[in-house]
């Protein structure tokens, strides 16, 4: 037998494939259904957003960080509006930060409803893709009142917010979320002790705490290997460190370990956002700095500075001072953050985005080493990665 | 783990340190190429062992011209740590990374793509983002956004970029 | 009074004739219409795209294809993973260069009759990015047929686009020949 020689057979996958989540190539060496070895190459989506935010203001470059990780939308114009507040050294009122969470944890309840769709549907349950899309369609609900806009919204800006919410946004966000635990405990029906789902998944694309850390894993993938590393802890920001919630935490490693800690984390997000509409204060949205937001309409009649003002923030933006800034906040996929360099001119010299699904899927070849070809499939979904975070 | 790992980085390093910053509350240390993989290892034994970012500026026309950063997070310490190295325009090269933490392996292929910057002991430096034929440093200053001019009749500006113009920069 | 006038029979001499009134009766109960429309109509209730989720607009396209905006009850009941088993490509996000010629090599891989739909600002002509890494619009490398704008676009305004090509393709004629692709224009 040892006198047979054998061949490695080299397949592709992707970068048109269903179960690859976006435009990834995988090139895969086989033997026979056992890899043998793997590369992921990507690029196949890079946008350039980095040198395109060098071209603009720092208000006009809201625009961009939705585009970026489109899953979770809030969640990534947080990441950037906190690094330019931090740049400059403001913070935004109290109704503004608590308005943000609430928002940023039904984006990450939004982005997880996605993941599990999408996972379950490459296992071919689809049924539960459907069931979550149509959880996901009450969120966008509440998006498009609040901001007009399903998905792309710019409506947190530097500074606060864009305008305060319509009527009826604090019962509607509370009607979808008493609902909610029921729908995620149907979903756990479904999967959770299903016998085909558990043994596609147990021992799966298994990660060692070690080799998580080495590779500069974020998020679920680091935390389903047992590393307790969540930004909302360590670096707290936006309010984060008054609010009671827990993180569930893996102990395998595995890719059933990272599905059990996203549906927890689903149920954390709706603590969260509970808590937070209970302490949600009045007052104003938008921080009072005439160098940094605009003047309210009225004062442009009556005061010669608020014109003045106005026309400065409008025709040339903000100019916050010379210096660098890197601001994380944790997103569905990891540790998101923006490292922001100004010289004090109306546009950044450099902005880079620290994305989470990059650094985490350069994994890949290692979860899936000596495993199926069936098993990447799993792989890649229990990463959850959004290709616009890993081009850019 | 020290309890506050980044001055325990400063002060093992000592001379090495060729600026510290500190700015909202962060500090940044410059090293130079020839200690950078020495001050990674500090940092790492000091309880930075989370690699966050790897990445570089362009400060074009200025001179050095480049600045590899290194950004390292303490999840203990809760503390964050910036290191940078300066590099020259020509032939920048720097000593790669990996042997310290594996997952820079992408953040340095990608530092090579859009900037141009060599690492010296990488396994595998080409391309990543951008085609493998193609020509040019994207996230270089000198290399162009390439916008596509709009025809607009009237004085409207073409290119989105020139809606806004840049301002000059001022120290504050 | 009047009496009503009689029902009207066959007067047919022979099991074998055909008279005017059978004819009239069978009109009730038959379908004529030409090959063409009949081909036409037949594609445009069944057009199955194929799987090509770009970017962000590939997410209202799932949502499209999800419960509440069904794109099924137009047609759609699948979406195909091999364009070789599809009929319309949705072009749904930025098309960056390095995916240029993997966009042509799977538009060439679809049989005939096949269309393109553009969705979004991306396909239809570069979106917000006008900068080096996108192409600028998709009609650069494929024929598009119909352009959807929006960033990304509703599902509603997906299924809008989807039904203007509907039409299209039943005002067209279902005989047609195939469109050289750019790439075989260029030299």
């Amino acid at each position: 037998m040892s006198d047979l020689t054998r061949e490695t057979l080299v397949i592709n996958m992707g970068p048109q494939h269903p179960s690859t989540h976006g435009v990834l190539r995988l090139i895969l060496d086989l033997e026979g259904e056992v890899i043998a070895g793997s590369e992921a190459v990507i690029g196949y989506l890079h946008t350039g957003f980095e040198k395109e935010m060098e071209t603009r203001t720092y208000h006009q470059n809201i625009v961009f960080p939705p585009r970026i990780e489109y899953l979770a939308t809030f969640i990534e114009e947080q990441a950037y509006v906190t690094a330019v507040e931090k740049l400059l050294g403001i913070t935004p009122p109290k109704r503004a930060e608590v308005i943000r969470v609430v928002l940023a944890e039904l984006s990450r309840i939004a982005s997880h409803l996605v993941w599990l769709g999408t996972s379950a549907i490459d296992l071919n349950v689809s049924s539960v893709f459907m069931y979550c899309f149509r959880d996901r369609e009450e969120v966008l609900d509440i998006f498009e009142m609040v901001s007009g806009q399903r998905m792309m919204h710019g409506y947190f800006r530097i500074g606060g917010l864009q305008w305060d919410l319509p009527d009826g946004f604090v019962e509607r966000v509370r009607g979808f979320l008493d609902g909610f635990p029921g729908r995620i405990d149907e979903y756990e029906a479904l999967l959770t002790d299903n016998l085909i789902w558990r043994q596609r998944t147990e021992g799966v694309a298994v990660l060692t705490p070690d080799d998580a850390i080495r590779y500069g894993c974020t998020g679920p993938i680091l935390r389903g290997s047992g590393v307790d590393y969540d930004v909302r802890r360590a670096f707290p920001y936006g309010g984060y460190a008054e609010y009671e919630f827990d993180v569930p935490l893996g102990t395998r490693g595995d890719a059933f370990d990272r599905y059990r800690i996203r549906m927890e984390e689903m149920r954390q997000s709706r603590r969260i956002a509970l808590q937070a509409l209970q302490r949600l204060p009045g007052g104003p949205v938008m921080v009072d700095d005439r160098k940094v937001a605009l003047p309210p309409r009225r004062e442009l009649v009556r005061s010669m500075e608020a014109v003045i003002h106005q026309f400065k923030l409008v025709s040339e933006g903000i100019h916050p001072p010379a210096g660098e800034v890197y601001a994380a906040v944790e997103s569905p996929r990891g540790e998101k953050g923006y490292y922001l360099v100004s010289d004090g001119s109306n546009r950044p010299v450099r902005v880079r985005v620290r994305a989470p699904s990059f650094s985490n899927l350069q994994v890949l070849p290692v979860l899936i080493f000596r495993r199926y070809v069936a098993d990447v499939v799993v792989a890649i979904a229990s990463i959850d990665i959004v290709l616009g975070d890993v081009d850019r | 783990m020290p309890d506050d790992p980044v001055a325990a980085v400063a002060g093992a390093l000592g001379d090495s340190v060729l600026e510290r910053v500190e700015f909202r509350g962060e500090v940044t240390l410059s090293v130079s190429a020839e200690h950078l993989l020495g001050a990674l290892r500090e940092a790492q034994a000091a309880g930075f062992i989370f690699l966050t970012d790897l990445t570089a500026i362009d400060r074009h026309p200025a001179e050095p011209r480049f600045e590899v950063v290194y950004l390292l997070t303490a999840p203990d310490a809760r503390a964050r740590l910036r290191v940078k190295v300066q590099v020259s325009g020509t032939d920048p090269r720097v000593p790669s990374a990996t042997a310290v933490w594996p997952g820079a392996n992408w953040l340095e292929r990608e530092v090579f793509d859009l900037f141009g910057i060599r690492f010296d002991g990488h396994p595998d430096l080409r391309r990543i983002l951008m085609p493998d034929e193609w020509e040019g440093h994207p996230l270089r200053k000198d290399f162009p956004l390439v916008e596509e001019p709009v025809q607009f009749l009237g004085h409207t500006p073409n290119v989105p970029s020139d809606i806004i113009p840049k301002t000059p920069p001022r120290q504050s | 009074m009047k009496i009503p006038p009689p029902t009207q029979v066959s007067r047919a001499r022979s099991p074998h004739e055909i008279t005017d009134t059978d004819v009239r009766a069978l009109e009730g109960n038959f379908l004529t219409t030409t090959v063409d429309r009949f081909v036409s109509w037949a594609r445009k209730n069944s057009i199955w795209p194929a799987q090509f989720g770009l970017a962000c607009c590939a997410i209202e396209m799932m949502s499209a294809a999800a419960a509440r905006f069904d794109i099924s009850r137009f047609g759609s009941e699948l979406f195909r993973a091999s364009p070789r088993q599809a009929d319309m490509l949705i072009v749904s996000g930025r098309v960056s260069q390095k995916m240029a010629p993997v966009v042509q090599h799977i538009y060439e891989q679809m049989l005939e009759p096949k269309w393109v739909l553009a969705m979004g600002d991306c396909a239809s002509c570069g979106g917000v990015f006008n900068n080096y890494a996108l192409v600028q619009g998709v009609d650069k490398l494929i024929p598009v047929d119909v352009y959807v704008a929006g960033c990304p676009p509703r599902p509603e305004a997906l299924l809008d686009g989807f039904i203007k090509l509907q039409a299209l393709i039943a005002a067209g004629s279902a005989v047609r020949r195939s469109r050289p692709s750019a790439a075989g224009k260029a030299g």
